[in-house]
Parts: C-alpha cells; structure tokens; sequence
C-alpha cells in the first residue's frame, strides 16, 4: 500500500460510519442492529457497507483491536539501517518473522521500521537475534519506556 | 493482571482478523469455535474490561482513507522533563500515539516520539512546528521520518495466519 494511492471514495453515510464505529462496537445478540439503529440505518445497510469498506481497502479491519502487553505479551519498535540495494532482500527477510506485526520504509537513514508484537515477552529478544543473524544488520530495539496517549480516531468531518 | 486462559487465546486467535460481517457475528463465531454464545460474549466483555481489548470496531486504513502523511517526529529533550513534555504532546489532537523510547547515540539522539498525523505532508510539518513551538528551548533536536512504504501490517498474531471471507 503506497501512501500515494488513490484515496477511496467515500460517500456521507461511509463517512458516518467510519467517524462512529472505531469503537463502542456492542457485545450482544444482534450488534450491527443497534450500531445501525443509532446511525438511522438498518442492520442490512451497515453489513453491507461494511463489507464493502473492508473489501475496498478503505477499513483494514473490523472487530476487537487487541493489546497485546496485556496480553501478558510484550511488543517493541525496532529500526535498521539497511543499505538500499538489499532493501528488498532483507524486508522480506523480516517480514517472514510471523512476530512483525507492521513494518514501514521511512527516509532517514534507519530506514526501515517495524513493530514486533509477542505473547511471550522472551520472545521479542529473540526475534532480534534472528534478524540480525539472517541480515547482519544491526536492530536497534526502542521499547516504549512510557506512553502518554493512546486515543487518536480518524476524524472524516 | 489476570493471564487471558486457553478459552479466551482460541478466541482471539479466531478474530485476529475481525469478526465475521454476519447480523449475528458472536453466534458465528461460538458455532466455529464450539463454544456458547453466552461464553464468547462474556469472554469478550471480560477482556474489554481488562484492557486487553483496546477498542472494537472499525479498525481503518489511513493511507486508504487520505488521511495520512504519517510523519514519526522524534525529539530529544532532558530525561527528567520527558514525562511531563510527552504528557503535553499527547494531549495534541493530531498525535495519535507518543512514547518514551531509549536512545541509540550516535545514531539516534531521540527520547520521545509522537505520531503526527495529517492530510499532507505540509500539513504534518506545519503541525511538528506547533510542538516545536510548545517544547520551546526544551528541545534539543528533532526530526520528522516519512513513511515512504507500509511494508507490512497485519497487527497482532497469536498463531498461524488465518484467512477470513466476507460473508456478508
């Protein structure tokens, strides 16, 4: 997915939904019923949409967003400096580790940055021996030492 | 903090990748995995409540949505003030995450991160300003690194991949 992609089109009631459902999504026996119900659409209408947000790339996902620290897991930010003529290479060496939940090219010298998430926090430690030892690359691990905020919903109004 | 148990791993494994898009998607999701639809219910409940559910919903795509130039400004400022400046700066509305990382010298200076979030790049650069602004002489040093590319994201994963259908 490049940033430069061709946004999707979205029309008023897409927006609505996506301005209201990054959350509070109910636990009961009929969910999208009264996700619906308080968004003036039908239970068929929001299914529907929904699917099609999700089949158009528009939502990645849909349902419970899971942190894995509590998890008992543990999760780090790691970078490396990978020369440019073995980018590729070594991105799809890291990416193979199931453990990188997310890995982005940024333009800084540490050039390429990814997320390692586990349930078993040892783990994490290991992951980086492996990269390093498949890439002999340097992994700087940047474990969060504190957060200060964790709230941020995309606003389409 | 109470350890998620078998039931609840099987239960996130099987929605990892969201829920079915079914009028009743706990229901599905107990007939899968052979359990109650009273016992999936609870179980999530329960892990909303312990935190280990963040939030339940739309999950979106900011690239996709035009939302985004997604610039990771980093900053370098005094250990013992780093608590309270990443308490101002995630107070920001346009910071969607910000930590407090260790540094690496000589490569990398940096102790706090925020996600700064935009429709361009400008945008994000206009808005590190504000917290330049805000940090004042508190700031030693700091950067903005672009996204280029989003190798790969897939979030969390307890398990083997798991493909999910639309069945709507």
């Amino acid at each position: 997915m490049m940033p430069g992609q061709a946004p999707v089109i979205l029309d008023a009631v897409d927006r609505r939904i996506i301005n209201a459902l990054q959350g509070g999504f109910p636990v009961s026996e009929r969910p999208f019923a009264e996700a619906a119900a308080s968004l003036g659409l039908t239970e068929e209408v929001l299914i529907d949409r929904l699917c099609r947000l999700r089949q158009t790339g528009a939502i990645s996902r849909f349902g419970p967003l899971y942190n894995a620290e509590r998890l008992g897991g543990a999760v780090t930010l790691a970078a490396m400096a990978v020369p440019e003529e073995r980018f590729d290479e070594v991105a799809a060496t890291v990416n193979a580790h199931v453990e990188v939940a997310h890995n982005y090219e940024r333009d800084h010298r540490l050039n390429m940055w990814f997320v390692i998430a586990t349930d078993r926090p040892a783990r994490i430690a290991e992951v980086i021996g492996e990269i390093e030892r498949e890439t002999g690359l340097v992994v700087h691990d940047m474990p969060k030492q504190e957060e200060f905020f964790i709230g941020f919903r995309v606003d389409l109004s | 903090m109470t350890v998620p148990d078998d039931i609840d791993r099987m239960i996130i494994r099987a929605t990892e990748d969201g829920l079915p898009l079914v009028a009743q998607p706990y229901h599905a999701l107990a007939e899968d995995l052979g359990l109650s639809v009273a016992e999936v219910m609870a179980r999530l409940r329960a892990m909303a409540a312990r935190g280990i559910i963040r939030r339940m919903g739309i999950i979106p795509n900011h690239y996709a949505l035009g939302v985004t130039a997604n610039g990771m400004s980093v900053w370098d400022v005094a250990d013992e003030h780093a608590g309270a400046l990443g308490r101002k700066i995630g107070a920001l509305d346009f910071v969607s995450h910000c930590y407090r990382r260790p540094r690496h010298p000589p490569d990398w200076p940096y102790n706090l991160f925020a996600m700064v979030h935009g429709r361009s790049r400008d945008e994000v650069r206009a808005r590190v300003g504000e917290i330049a602004a805000l940090l004042g002489d508190e700031c030693r040093g700091h950067d903005i690194l672009f996204s280029k590319r989003i190798l790969k994201k897939t979030g969390l994963r307890l398990g083997p991949e798991r493909k999910e259908s639309c069945s709507a």
